[in-house]
């Protein structure tokens, strides 16, 4: 089904899911004034689409018939640096990984409330609308202030490493979105240290240690078990 | 075995019927012409039989006719399917055989094989025509065939004695008791005669003059007097079995029972045959026995290749044979026969000249005199000089040069003593002193030099020390006493010791072999799979025998190899024997009569109901292969095998069974509860949903946003128990792989609370773990999983608000969680099964859950190398501890 009107401050999403169920409940969903939809049911029609609709998010469900949802993903990043938000299944961490890895911005764990849905997508299009990095980021009781190189949590300075510092900004760069164990540690550490966990997992300790009121209930820096960790936006 | 005098069939008639109509069916049926000379027209008969088969529709092919260039013949076979034969070179000639694959191939209804004594070339399957009828037989195939009275075993030595030609080509009289039909090809002596002088009888060439011997009128009425009477003994058979069955009384088989001794002698033959006549007129069970005593061992090697053939010989012949030891061959025998309640002994009538009999008595006599209530019966032969076992057999012993050269130094010893103590010593005492040489040469030279001391021992006494003294002479005749005693002690004492000896030898030798046996056996028992039971088969028969094995087992449609000794390799013709083997069941290869031209011996290992493989093996020397024992001790050993391997098969069968039923047990389990907590939540969100969409516009602002919610926990709550059932599922099909990665426990507590965010309200849960702690080795994904059960367990069976304790520690390389909660706790008969599939925990409220969530997170803890525990608090409540290792090396998938 294609959209009934476009207008330029409307943003537009590509639904690429073969379940019509899914697809009519997006729809009914994000039929507003916020969004504009359109449909795929399948890979190929799903890369049709994206470059014939020249979507501002994705959401692309991995368990496609025709092709593979990582392909999809390879293929559409040839191109283009669109989001896009994969939709899988529980216990397929796998694949949670490879997709992410092969340059998926985001993913939701079917089933999965509207709620998460609408704010993961907001904060993928915020992303991508932004040119360059805001300068301070500010969430709950943490700011970080990239140009003075300075964090606080309640207002009191926090002396971070090196390392942590880089962890820090890192997150902060990529708000909102979960990074993979390997991008984390190959953006920070490098290609050589891309299978060595433990490493990152001291460091998350050290830093949650710091800026977490509560280091076994983070608020800011969130587990995603299997997959990597992900800082919770700005609020 | 009782007397059966009353007029029910006894149950061995029964049976002995039954057993021969089941061993017919499947079978082919043997139709045979017979006749007493070649000539008589039975290849004829044979022809003129096939057309009217073929006429009425039967699918019949000539696998093997020969016309011998005969125009009659010849036109009978126009208008019959031949199968083609197959060529063999041999010694650079040219021969053809007939093709017994081919026919095999061609599965005809009926097929004609002419000449069954035909002996087949060297490299073809089987050595005898008449194994290739047999083959043919078992596979279903009707064979018509055509055979003369003379190629038969039991009749073999008579028709040499009547024509005065040795007949070579034998058949096994078990073909004539097979044969579904016999038609006697008969005509007048006087026609063949002139049939012979026509030219129209087949002569080869070089036979010309024996056949002229052949075929006088006196020998040409005689044989057939021989097939007349032996077709005639056939119909008898028949008739009699006929009356067993229906019970009709008559003159009943007498019960006799013979019993007949081989001794590797030429006679043996002979006297087997003649014990196989007089068995079938008497219509008795007949027994051969070769009895091995202490002094037989010594014999070369070959007379026990023909104890060997007269066995086999006796077993075709429908004896039952067997190997017995004793001390002498009367005792052995004499033994046998009361053991077997026989009745008469067969014995040949001795011909050795009449001096060696005062020294040895002969077996005959001996046996005779203590024969008892046995009848024994003396059979009478004619030297024969053409008799095919008529190589003598010599008995070569070694000549023992350092023997003799002991027994000269002993006498010399002995002289020289009695020099010098000839001046203390009576000439009486002297003798003592010989005497004592004499017996040390026995006890340790062996017979000769024993013999040869005391022959020298008694002329060195009456040389130096017998008056008149350095001659030969003797004064005094009483000497002459001295010197017969001194011999003969020598002799009696030597002849005690070399059969002690031997015998020990002998009983060694069987001990031995027992030894394996029982070693083998042993090991079987203690086998637990197939590998294990091959590998037992080959250390203890390479062992026992010298020898080294291959064993095949199939696999799918073909033999394959499956374990063999060290350095044992077979090529494709010994995997082909040993596939004949095992498809026929039958031992074929070296050593036997089939595929001869093998390097292995092939044994199938077979049970009473299966054939599960075949044992190739190589022995170390060639007679090896024939010897008695070494089959023997192969059967055996083979016997053990394949009982062995069926065993384990059938507990393999058994534990399959086993765990298909708790498989399916927990299968139903899983239905029954799938059934009712699916349905349940499912049922809620129906109802809130129907009710919002059929009542939505009568309701509240309050209560739709009630429903909504109800809604929402049920859904939330019917997806955690999906997630739980395909835990659960993993799980038990072993399907859980975990990836392992060092992971930080606060970090782990946090993702299960993460998780939990919700359900915990405003409860209160503490964690406390040391400042320093190692990382830890886990599948993050999983243990969380696990965290999140218990503690969901937690909050269901405490009161909502009471708080919730997380501790961890890190002890002696172990990491140690404990959670507890303030609830009720768990029975203490119970806390055991609080991780058991379906176990809730009785509670009036009925607070819900599958009973699946502790279960799955034993399965995941021990997933990991860990342990998990339930106990109570002192203080109430229950407290769960989870330990896992600190120190795994790899990652592990279950």
């Amino acid at each position: 089904m294609t959209s009934e009107h476009t207008a330029d401050n409307l943003a537009r999403i590509l639904v690429i899911d073969d379940e019509l169920a899914i697809r009519r409940f997006l729809h009914t969903v994000l039929s507003n004034e916020e969004f504009v939809l359109h449909e795929a049911e399948g890979g190929h029609a799903g890369l049709a689409a994206a470059a014939a609709f020249r979507p501002d998010v994705i959401l692309l469900d991995l368990g496609l018939p025709d092709l593979d949802g990582v392909e999809v993903i390879r293929r559409i990043r040839e191109w283009s640096q669109v989001p896009i938000i994969v939709l899988s299944v529980r216990e397929r961490e796998d694949d949670k990984i490879a997709a992410l890895d092969a340059g998926a911005d985001d993913y939701l764990t079917k089933p999965f409330g509207v709620g998460e849905l609408l704010a993961r997508m907001r904060a993928a299009l915020r992303r991508s609308l932004r040119q360059s990095p805001e300068p301070v980021f500010t969430s709950g009781d943490l700011v970080m202030d990239l140009t003075l190189r300075r964090v606080t949590v309640k207002g009191e300075d926090i002396q971070l490493t090196p390392t942590e510092y880089d962890l820090l900004r890192l997150f902060v760069n990529h708000a909102g979105k979960v990074l993979t164990h390997s991008q984390i540690l190959k953006q920070i550490w490098g290609v050589a240290y891309q299978e060595q966990p433990h490493v990152l997992r001291v460091n998350i300790s050290n830093l949650r240690r710091k800026i977490e009121a509560n280091p076994s209930r983070p608020r800011h820096i969130i587990t995603e078990p299997g997959v990597g960790y992900r800082l919770s936006p700005e609020r | 075995m009782t007397d059966n005098n009353d007029k029910r069939p006894s149950p061995e008639a029964l049976l002995k019927l039954a057993q021969a109509e089941g061993e017919q069916a499947g079978q082919g049926k043997l139709k045979m012409f017979l006749g007493y000379a070649a000539g008589v027209g039975k290849t004829y008969a044979m022809l003129e039989s096939a057309h009217l088969r073929r006429r009425e529709g039967r699918d019949i092919v000539a696998g093997y006719v020969e016309s011998h260039g005969r125009s009659e013949t010849d036109a009978l076979l126009e208008g019959l399917e031949v199968v083609p034969r197959q060529e063999i070179s041999y010694q650079g000639v040219l021969l053809t055989e007939m093709h017994l694959d081919g026919i095999l191939a061609r599965k005809p209804q009926i097929v004609l094989v002419d000449e069954l004594a035909h002996s087949n070339a060297p490299g073809v399957r089987h050595e005898k025509r008449w194994q290739d009828v047999e083959e043919l037989l078992a596979a279903g195939i009707d064979v018509y065939t055509t055979v003369n009275i003379q190629h038969f075993e039991s009749l073999n030595d008579v028709v040499t004695q009547i024509t005065g030609v040795v007949v070579r080509e034998t058949v096994p009289d078990r073909l004539l008791d097979i044969a579904f039909e016999i038609v006697l090809v008969d005509i007048p002596p006087e026609d063949l005669l002139q049939r012979l002088s026509e030219g129209k009888v087949y002569i080869p060439s070089q036979a010309a003059r024996a056949i002229e011997k052949f075929f006088r009128p006196g020998n040409l009425m005689a044989l057939r007097e021989l097939s007349l009477r032996r077709t005639a003994a056939r119909v008898d058979d028949q008739m009699r079995a006929y009356m067993e069955t229906q019970s009709i009384a008559g003159p009943w088989p007498t019960m006799e029972r013979l019993l007949v001794c081989v001794s590797g002698s030429p006679y043996s033959e002979k006297l087997i045959r003649a014990t196989c006549r007089l068995a079938e007129e008497l219509k008795a069970q007949w027994y051969t026995v070769y009895v091995e005593t202490p002094g037989s061992s010594s014999h070369v090697r070959e007379n026990r290749e023909h104890v060997w053939r007269d066995l086999r010989l006796a077993e075709s012949l429908g004896s039952q044979a067997a190997t017995v030891t004793a001390t002498s061959v009367t005792d052995g025998t004499l033994a046998y026969a009361v053991r077997h309640n026989v009745t008469k002994i067969v014995m040949g009538k001795p011909n050795k000249p009449r001096w060696r009999e005062l020294l040895h008595p002969p077996v005959v006599d001996q046996i005779i005199r203590r024969s008892g209530p046995i009848d024994v019966v003396v059979v009478s032969f004619e030297p024969d000089g053409t008799s095919a076992a008529g190589a003598k057999r010599k008995q070569r012993l070694p000549f023992e040069f350092r023997g003799y050269a002991a027994s000269v130094l002993l006498v010399v010893v002995a002289t020289l003593t009695c020099q010098l103590l000839q001046p203390f010593l009576d000439p009486i005492n002297m003798v003592m002193v010989y005497l004592l040489a004499v017996i040390l040469g026995s006890v340790k030279l062996g017979l000769k030099p024993a013999i040869l001391t005391a022959f020298l021992g008694t002329l060195a006494f009456d040389f130096f020390f017998v008056p008149p003294h350095f001659t030969f002479a003797v004064a005094n005749p009483q000497y002459l006493i001295t010197f017969a005693a001194l011999f003969s002690v020598g002799v009696v004492i030597s002849t005690l010791v070399s059969q002690a000896r031997e015998r020990a030898e002998v009983i060694r030798a069987r001990e031995l072999q027992t030894a394996s046996l029982y070693y083998l056996s042993r090991a079987l028992a203690a086998a637990a799979d197939i590998g294990a039971v091959l590998k037992a088969v080959i250390k203890h028969v390479g062992e026992a025998l010298n020898a080294r094995l291959v064993l095949f087992l199939p696999e799918g449609e073909r033999l394959d190899i499956m374990a063999a000794s060290k350095g044992m390799s077979v090529d494709l013709k010994e995997q082909a024997v040993a596939d004949w083997a095992f498809r026929n069941r039958h031992p074929a290869g070296r050593g036997t009569d089939t595929l001869v031209s093998a390097s292995l011996i092939h044994l199938p290992l077979q049970t009473a109901s299966n054939v599960l493989g075949v044992m190739g093996v190589s022995l170390e020397s060639d007679s090896d292969y024939r010897s008695t024992e070494s089959r023997r001790l192969l059967d055996a050993f083979a016997t053990q095998a394949a009982m062995a391997m069926e065993r384990v098969q059938f507990s393999r069968q058994a534990e399959q069974a086993q765990i298909l039923q708790a498989r399916e047990n927990l299968e139903r389990a899983l239905l029954n509860s799938i059934s009712h907590d699916l349905r349940s939540p499912l049922a809620s969100v129906t109802g809130v949903l129907s009710s919002l969409r059929d009542e939505g516009a009568h309701l509240s602002e309050p209560a739709r946003r009630e429903l909504l919610d109800t809604a929402c926990g049920e859904a939330d709550r019917l997806n955690r128990f999906v997630g739980n059932l395909l835990d659960m599922t993993r799980i038990e099909a072993g399907a859980l792989r975990l990836r392992r990665e060092a992971c930080d426990v606060q970090d782990l507590v946090g993702c299960a609370l993460a998780v939990l965010e919700a359900r915990l309200g405003d409860r209160e849960v503490s964690f406390r773990m040391p400042p320093i702690m190692p990382l830890v080795p886990m599948d993050m994904v999983l243990m969380t999983q696990v965290l999140v059960n218990i503690l969901e367990n937690s909050i269901k069976y405490s009161p909502p608000g009471s708080p919730l304790e997380i501790v961890a520690v890190a002890d002696k390389g172990w990491l140690e969680l404990r959670l507890s909660d303030h609830g009720r706790g768990v029975p203490e008969q119970d806390l055991k099964r609080v991780f058991d599939k379906f176990y809730r925990i009785p509670v009036p409220e009925g607070a819900g859950g599958t009973g699946l969530g502790l279960s799955i997170c034993k399965g995941l803890v021990e997933a990991h190398g860990g342990r998990i525990k339930a106990g109570n608090r002192t203080d109430g409540g229950l407290t769960i501890v989870i330990r896992l290792p600190l120190d795994v090396e790899e990652e592990k998938k279950i």
